[in-house]
Order: C-alpha cells, then sequence, then structure tokens
C-alpha cells in the first residue's frame, strides 16, 4: 500500500479538519473503552494472566529459533506446508506461486494485518488474480479503495451513508432503487453477495492470531465467520504469519485467548476460535486439500535482542488504539500505513524506515495509558523515547528543532544563567500580560496560541517563588 | 534457503548458535507438560453449577439451550424448536454415530439429510465434542463424523451436546481431546480443524452496532443432554 506516515503532521491536520471521521471516532471510543473496562473488571484473575501471558511470550522470544523449528516439522506431519519468508517481496512471490499451480482466479481473503503490511492485494490483482476480502470492515474498505483505519476495526471511521453509497456502486446486480431500512440491510445483501465469493474462490487466505509449536496449528479469532469460510470452502489455504505469532503450547495459546477477546472487543472471546492443522484427512467431507503457510520474518528477527524486542509479544488487540488520545483525535489513516496509533508508532520505524516514520513515535502525548491497557505489558511509551533518540542520533530529526533543542540543552547544563534567563523572561511576560492575564498570541509559540490562550506568568519564576515560601511553610511548621 | 536466512538472524540477534542439548531438552519437556497458566475461579464448581454456568454464558452470548432428560426426547425438541422458530422440517445432520443412534424415524415429517452442508441448507445439526463453562463455548473438532461446514453455511445451527461433556476451562477441553483422539495422519491428536463456537455470528463492523447473522449461521440453538451423573446425584 501506498505510505503517508512521512506526511503525518498533514495528514493528522486533514483528519481533525474531517467532520465525518470526527463523528466516527466521537461514536467509537467510548464503545471500545467501556467494554474492555466492563469485561476486565469481570475477571479478577485479568492481571495474573497478564503477568504470565509477558512471560510465556518472552520465553517464547528467547527460544524463537527452538519453538519456530519445531512448529514447523509439526506442520509438515499433518501433511502442511511451511514458506519461510525473509521479505515482504518472499511473502508475494510464495503466494503468486500457490495460486498459479492451482490455477486460481478468485482468492477469498480473511482479515489479516501481515496481508496489508506484505501488499498482497495489489500484487494478486497485478498478476491477474481477484483477491475478495471478506471481513464486513474489510470488504467495504475494499470496495472504496483505501487502507484499514484501525488493526480490528477497519471500517470504523465510516458511517451509515458511506456503507450504503458504497454498496449501490457495487453491488450493481441488485435493484438500484432498494431501500436500506436499518443496518440489518446492510448486513444481509453482504451476507448474500459474499456468500457467492466464498462459494466461487478457489483460494482462501487468512492470517493467523497465534501458531502452536505444540501441534503445528495456526489460529485466528473472528466473530463474523468470514474467516472460516475462507478457509473451509476452496481447495487450497494460504496462512500468513509473522514469527512472533508463536507460542509453545494449547496451554499457553488459552492464556493469551484469555486476554485478547477482552482487551480488543470487551467480549469475554470471540464467536469463532479456530485451530487449523494441515489440509483435509482421508474420510473428511470439507476442507482444504492443501494447507500452506506462509511465515514472515520482515525484520522482526532485527528486534531481538535489542530495545524493541518487548514490540514481539504484541497480540494486535488495538487496546493501544483505543486508549489513545492521539489516536483518538485523527483516527488510523493518518499514521500513513498499516500499523495506526501506540503499537503502529513503535512498530512502522522497524519495518518501513524511521527516516520514513520518524514522525510517529514523535505523536504522543507519553501519557502512558498505551502502556497501561497492554495487555502484553508492551511499554510502548519507553520504546517511542529510544525510536525519539535513534531518529536524533542519526540526524533525522529537522534541523529547527535541532538548533532549539541543542539551545535548550546549552541552557539546561547552566543553572545559574537558565535561572537568570527564566527569570527575565518571566518579568518581561507577566509585564505584558499583566493587563489580560493570557495571550491570543506570542511570538514563537504559534504551535499553542493557535488553538489556545497561554496564560501570562504572574512575574516571578518557580525557584523565586519557592524558595520565598518555603522559607515561610518552614516557619511555620516550626 | 529462506528457513536458514530466518533462523540465523533470529540466533544472531539472540547472541547465540542452534540451543545446546540439553536447554532443547527443557523445552522439549515444557512442550510434554504443557503446563497450565491460571485458571479462572468462575468455573471452579460442582457439575450441576458448572452445567449452568455454560447454558448461562451460551445465553448470554444470544444462544440458546433447550434440556432434554434423555438422547430419545433430542428429535422432538429439534422439531419444536423448528416449529417455534417459523422453519421448514428439513435439516442436514452430522453423520455422527450418536446422532444416527437417535429414533428420527418417530418423526416421519422431518426430513433429515446426513452429510456436510451445502450453500443450500438452511437448518444444520452439528454433534458437540465438549464444551466450556467459562465462556459458554462449544469444542467442534472436524472429521469424517464431524463436518466442519455444518457449523457455518446455515443460517441456524443446532448443536446436540451431552451435559457429561461439559467442561469448566479451555484446559480441560484440550485434555479431552488429547485422551480421545488419534490423528489418522500426524502423530498427534490435533484434527484439521477445531472450532470454538461461542454464539452465533455477528458483526459490529457497521457503526460499531451488533447485528447477528454475519457470514455464520444467525441463530445457535444448543440441545442439551441431561446425562450427567454427578449433577444429577447433586441436584
Amino acid at each position: 500500500m501506498l505510505q503517508t506516515s512521512s506526511a503525518f503532521k498533514k495528514n493528522a491536520a486533514a483528519a481533525l479538519a474531517d467532520p465525518g471521521l470526527q463523528r466516527a471516532l466521537e461514536r467509537t471510543k467510548p464503545h471500545f473503552q467501556h467494554r474492555r473496562a466492563a469485561a476486565v473488571a469481570a475477571l479478577p484473575e485479568f492481571e495474573q494472566l497478564r503477568e504470565t501471558g509477558r512471560q510465556i511470550k518472552d520465553h517464547t522470544l528467547q527460544n524463537l529459533d527452538f519453538y519456530l523449528e519445531t512448529w514447523a516439522d509439526n506442520v509438515v506431519h499433518a501433511g502442511g506446508e511451511v514458506h519461510w519468508c525473509a521479505t515482504a517481496s518472499d511473502a508475494r512471490e510464495a503466494v503468486l506461486d500457490i495460486c498459479r499451480r492451482v490455477g486460481a482466479r478468485v482468492v477469498t481473503k480473511g482479515k489479516s494485518m501481515v496481508s496489508e503490511e506484505i501488499g498482497i492485494n495489489d500484487f494478486l490483482e497485478a498478476n491477474g488474480i481477484t483477491a475478495v476480502e471478506t471481513d464486513l470492515g474489510e470488504y467495504i474498505i475494499q470496495l472504496g479503495h483505501e487502507p484499514p483505519s484501525h488493526i480490528i476495526a477497519p471500517a470504523f471511521h465510516l458511517n451509515r451513508e458511506d456503507w450504503e453509497a458504497r454498496f449501490r456502486k457495487a453491488h450493481t446486480d441488485l435493484p438500484a432503487d432498494r431501500i436500506f431500512h436499518e443496518r440489518r440491510d446492510l448486513l444481509t445483501e453482504a451476507r448474500g453477495e459474499l456468500r457467492q465469493r466464498f462459494l466461487a474462490a478457489d483460494v482462501g487466505i487468512t492470517g493467523a492470531n497465534f501458531l502452536i509449536a505444540e501441534t503445528g496449528s495456526s489460529v485466528i479469532v473472528t466473530n463474523e465467520g468470514n474467516g472460516d469460510l475462507t478457509q473451509t470452502l476452496p481447495k487450497v489455504h494460504i496462512v500468513l504469519a509473522s514469527i512472533e505469532k508463536l507460542v509453545p503450547t494449547l496451554e499457553d495459546a488459552s492464556v493469551l485467548l484469555r486476554l485478547l477477546a477482552r482487551s480488543a472487543t470487551g467480549q469475554d472471546f470471540s464467536v469463532y476460535t479456530t485451530f487449523s492443522t494441515g489440509p483435509r484427512r482421508p474420510g473428511d467431507r470439507d476442507g482444504p486439500e492443501q494447507y500452506h503457510v506462509i511465515l514472515l520474518d520482515n525484520g522482526r528477527s532485527s528486534m531481538l535482542g535489542t530495545e524493541f524486542q518487548d514490540m514481539l509479544r504484541c497480540i494486535r488487540c488495538a487496546a493501544c488504539m483505543n486508549h489513545c488520545p492521539v489516536y483518538g483525535a485523527i483516527g488510523g489513516h493518518a499514521y500513513g500505513w498499516v500499523y495506526p496509533g501506540p503499537m503502529g508508532a513503535v512498530l512502522t520505524p522497524t519495518l518501513i524506515g524511521v527516516n520514513q516514520a520518524g514522525n510517529l513515535p514523535n505523536a504522543s502525548t507519553f501519557c502512558g495509558r498505551c502502556e497501561s491497557v497492554c495487555p502484553m505489558k508492551i511499554p510502548l511509551p519507553g520504546m517511542m523515547r529510544h525510536w525519539r533518540e535513534r531518529e536524533f542520533e542519526r540526524h533525522l530529526t529537522p534541523a529547527f528543532f535541532r538548533r532549539n533543542l541543542a539551545l535548550w540543552a546549552w541552557f539546561a547544563r547552566r543553572p545559574g544563567t537558565y535561572r537568570l534567563a527564566a527569570r527575565a523572561a518571566a518579568s518581561a511576560l507577566g509585564l505584558i500580560g499583566r493587563g489580560r492575564g493570557r495571550f491570543h498570541r506570542l511570538p514563537l509559540a504559534g504551535g499553542w496560541t493557535n488553538g489556545r490562550d497561554m496564560p501570562a506568568p504572574e512575574g516571578e519564576t518557580f525557584f523565586a517563588r519557592y524558595a520565598r515560601e518555603g522559607r515561610r511553610t518552614s516557619g511555620i511548621r516550626r | 534457503m529462506s528457513r536458514a536466512l530466518v533462523l540465523a538472524a533470529i540466533r544472531r540477534n539472540l547472541h547465540r548458535g542452534p540451543l545446546p542439548a540439553d536447554q532443547a531438552a527443557l523445552l522439549h519437556a515444557r512442550l510434554g507438560a504443557h503446563p497450565r497458566g491460571p485458571i479462572p475461579a468462575r468455573s471452579r464448581l460442582p457439575r450441576a453449577e458448572q452445567i449452568a454456568l455454560f447454558v448461562r454464558n451460551a445465553e448470554k452470548e444470544f444462544g440458546t439451550v433447550a434440556r432434554v432428560a434423555e438422547p430419545a426426547a433430542v428429535p422432538g425438541a429439534i422439531v419444536e424448536y423448528l416449529a417455534q422458530q417459523n422453519l421448514p422440517s428439513e435439516l442436514v445432520m452430522a453423520p455422527h454415530p450418536e446422532l444416527e443412534a437417535l429414533p428420527w424415524g418417530e418423526r416421519p415429517l422431518l426430513h433429515v439429510r446426513i452429510g456436510r452442508a451445502e450453500a443450500t441448507d438452511i437448518v444444520s445439526v452439528q454433534h458437540g465434542f465438549a464444551a466450556i463453562a467459562e465462556t459458554g463455548t462449544l469444542m467442534l473438532p472436524s472429521g469424517p463424523e464431524r463436518p466442519t461446514t455444518l457449523n457455518l453455511l446455515t443460517e441456524t445451527a443446532i448443536v446436540v451436546l451431552r451435559a457429561s461433556r461439559v467442561v469448566g476451562a479451555y484446559e480441560e477441553a484440550w485434555d479431552l481431546l488429547r485422551a480421545e483422539r488419534q490423528d489418522p495422519v500426524s502423530d498427534g491428536f490435533m484434527p484439521r480443524n477445531v472450532m470454538l463456537v461461542t454464539g452465533p455470528s455477528r458483526s459490529a463492523d457497521i457503526e460499531q452496532t451488533l447485528e447477528l447473522g454475519a457470514h455464520g449461521p444467525r441463530r445457535l440453538h444448543i440441545v442439551l443432554v441431561d446425562d450427567d451423573e454427578g449433577a444429577s446425584a447433586a441436584a
């Protein structure tokens, strides 16, 4: 997909001025936050599960080579095939090769962020193969030729009238004067349209929420059942999975599954949690004849052993973006690539380079809500800070910021001069702003005063006042 | 080639070579022991209450449950449900011996086809392997006797489940699968597919408003056969 992370500031300004998006954000934010809070409150063991989940993922990452090999051997034992892919391009080629071998013309797809990451839809289209998204949210954004704006609610930014308009334009086989009385009518129409696609598809592509070493299984979690139809009806099932999806056993997966739905949609458990292990067995009356897993690295192994390793614990629940004040103001498209919000701000620089995505780890208030709701206890703000350091070290920060940071650092290292300068500024501003008590406009502070007034200082610095009041309070104490 | 490349990159960044034999043995032992994480206390209940918890959670997730005293009462309960829902007396049923042994002949107006589901089928009857009280979840492993399409293609999915197969937590359901199933292809126990199903299909993709029946069944009806001796002794 087209990457616009480098234009984050422009994207964010446009998002703030988009009334449709703002309406959608207003609706979505409280929905996710309340539902998660209720689900977590109803499970007294949640914190204990969180800690166990963190340990399971850390243990797996420390032994990732062992578990990947064990898992791959078990996939083969069950009659499946593993395609190890170091890069996104390797993964695209592997998918195309499988599709060509079986003469595929139509491919149905379950929701998969790795699929967005490797841009498989456009690649298949360019090679004459139609890829149809079947998750309702993914389907509507595919009809609008836009990327997802959220990792679990890809079309949250659309309002009902957008759905109606896109369905009318796309489903030309239906009467043009039909009326959508309620949301249910939209759902029924999509169900009918996509049912035909499920039955016509030659290959079904899904993602994977987990890979299980013990059994060689891949796991998908959905509420619609589209992922299951995608992988059950066609002759071939292709799983797109990245290396960090691995967990050792079914018991380990069960711990993480207790965290996933609660953190994501606030459900206790998703409707369909499906474990797939190899192709159709002798005597089976349904299921695919071939089972392939595209195992993707794409830069993830380079995060091991670094300050970014913890990011590989991420189970893609979206709690971080659902609770992020920045995401909550601008939505997902502004982040400019596949993964938005705090998890995207950490992951995207790894995958596309900090030179492209340096704005993202800077788009944070460091309020820490993302870390506090993360079921895998990923220190997201800390890692964003690491990216800022790397960006600064590599001289990628714009000259304006570097100059001003250097200026501030010069003063900060000389406390006497710093206090002197602060006293001068405070008394000058205090004097000028004495009448109104605030400034509508202030040179060099346009970023602040464009949106709100700057309160005028009272003319005294904190240090001066502390010295004075400190004496007085200590006097009272005595 | 790529396998070696990916593994080499992982080991390089972990600052080590392949795991030494003794460490690998520890990991093999962990896989063999598959230790459990914390099991939520909510499902640690006497049998009768555990089964009641399953029913409550299944209903909370928009499933419906009919309890019958014995297997022979299942066809009657299904006929009654179809009539209530105004559905045709026609269904496709899993070729499971327990289902085939039920007295369908006593219901001559009900048309039962045995096999996998096709797109034209309206009602399916599946055999429940086990169920998990913790979240009201059914465990449906695939196999010749339990086709996966029965879980997915019809608008109304009916699952016949024996109450003695209700367990508290997911881990206990995995243990049943480990103990009772041998896969014909791998040397393990996992069939091609295990579906954990909690309520009927749904989507909240349109304005975050929940609607039932997205791609899978709009209705999930569970016929629960009360065969659990522990539960009836306690009752």
